[in-house]
């Protein structure tokens, strides 16, 4: 059986609420980041305030997988991924990844860490599709999100203000036969 | 009158109102043996719930009201006698960025296809516009609510997403459509009418 959590770059990991909210807490003063994550104005809360807030989400969040995403090479954290399942009657979920460590933006770490979770999404969850939303202003994302074989489903106009003007919010969606057709897998959905 | 003096929640069948803890769980808890209803107001998955849960619920809600800041509860109810008739909830609303989800069910079937929805979506665009102040209302319908979608088209709706064959019901797929309208392009009926009507015209003065 091949490794669900390992992918060519990173590995998904569980969330330690002690080593990931000092991450976040360094990550989130980047504010370009924190632009790209959230349409929320961003809060530069304290290590402390999102350790708490991380134990809190991780024991109520029971159709939320969250995954740390740590590099091959030396274990290091960069970032988390989240699959969100809405509905387990049409086994439809949301995706949400960032790479928090600035550094590894560009080189294919998240399409990587994207492309294992799309795979335990399928193949353990059995989803039938699985849906994210990206910023218009995102085109880093954009690029890597199609190159893991989502597809643009439309776009909410104007839904974000931003420096004096307003920008589009992408939808896209990847279906449980197309992630079989460009990865090769024939796994029926039962 | 003056513009700040149209009603907010009076239609002309229909007002917008509070909850009422004492007679609405009765009415409500049918509407949530209702299958049909249950599947054209709800994404998730559907079940019925006695009066005693749907008061607990609304409790929740209004706790839900008080704390998170971001979401308007109405209900429904007839001019002519306040009886229960549906529900219209503005939700998820994204303050800073001027974004509101709506959401409206009339109960029960007799009295659907009365347009009495539509003056309810009036109702409530010109208190997320007028009132709330915001930028962009969006609404989500599963592509089997054909009256839904012909209702929003009326109001100047734009499909703008379509999530493909997000629900899984009967035994087939439907996309799950958003629709989207700008505070540019929405069409203040009231403000028409009070334009009409109005014996004064300020532009040729005294």
């Amino acid at each position: 059986m091949e490794d669900l959590f390992k992918g060519k770059l990173v590995r998904l990991a569980g969330i330690d609420p002690e080593e990931v909210s000092k991450s976040f807490a360094q990550w989130n003063r980047d504010s370009e980041y924190m632009r790209l994550l959230d349409s929320d104005p961003p809060r530069l809360q304290s290590t402390k305030a999102i350790k708490e807030w991380l134990e809190k989400e991780l024991e109520k969040a029971t159709d939320m997988y969250w995954f740390a995403i740590r590099a091959l090479e030396d274990d290091r954290l960069l970032g988390d991924v989240t699959l969100s399942v809405i509905n387990w009657g049409s086994r439809e979920a949301f995706a949400g990844i960032g790479i928090g460590a600035r550094e590894f933006w560009g080189q294919g770490y998240g399409t990587d860490a994207m492309q294992v979770i799309l795979r335990y999404g399928f193949i353990e969850l059995n989803l039938r599709r699985i849906s994210l939303n990206v910023f218009e202003f995102n085109q880093r994302a954009l690029h890597s999100y199609e190159k893991a074989g989502f597809r643009l489903e439309g776009r909410q106009r104007q839904f974000i203000q931003r420096e004096g003007r307003r920008w589009d919010i992408l939808f896209m969606g990847i279906l449980r036969e197309e992630w079989m057709d460009n990865y090769g897998y024939n796994i029926s959905d039962g | 009158m003056l513009a700040i003096q149209t009603p907010l929640f009076e239609a002309q069948d229909i007002r917008l109102g509070p909850i009422d803890h004492e007679k609405d769980p009765e009415v409500e808890s049918k509407w949530t043996h209702d299958c049909e209803f249950m599947r054209l107001m709800e994404l998730k998955l559907i079940r019925p719930q006695v009066p005693a849960m749907v008061k607990k619920g609304y409790e929740a809600l209004e706790k839900e009201i008080e704390e998170a800041k971001n979401l308007f509860y109405f209900t429904i109810r007839a001019r002519e006698d306040d009886r229960l008739l549906g529900k219209a909830v503005l939700e998820w609303i994204d303050w800073s960025n001027g974004n509101g989800y709506l959401r409206l069910g009339i109960g029960s079937g007799t009295d659907r296809g009365k347009g009495l929805g539509a003056q309810a979506l009036g109702l409530l665009l010109r208190f997320a516009f007028a009132e709330l102040n915001l930028f962009r209302v969006t609404i989500v319908i599963p592509e089997y609510c054909q009256a839904a979608i012909a209702l929003v088209n009326k109001f100047g709706f734009l499909e703008e997403v379509r999530r493909r064959k997000a629900i899984l019901r009967d035994d087939r797929v439907w996309d799950l459509i958003i629709f989207g309208l700008l505070r540019t392009e929405w069409v203040d009926e009231s403000a028409l009418r009070l334009r009409s009507s109005s014996p004064l015209n300020f532009a040729q003065g005294e």
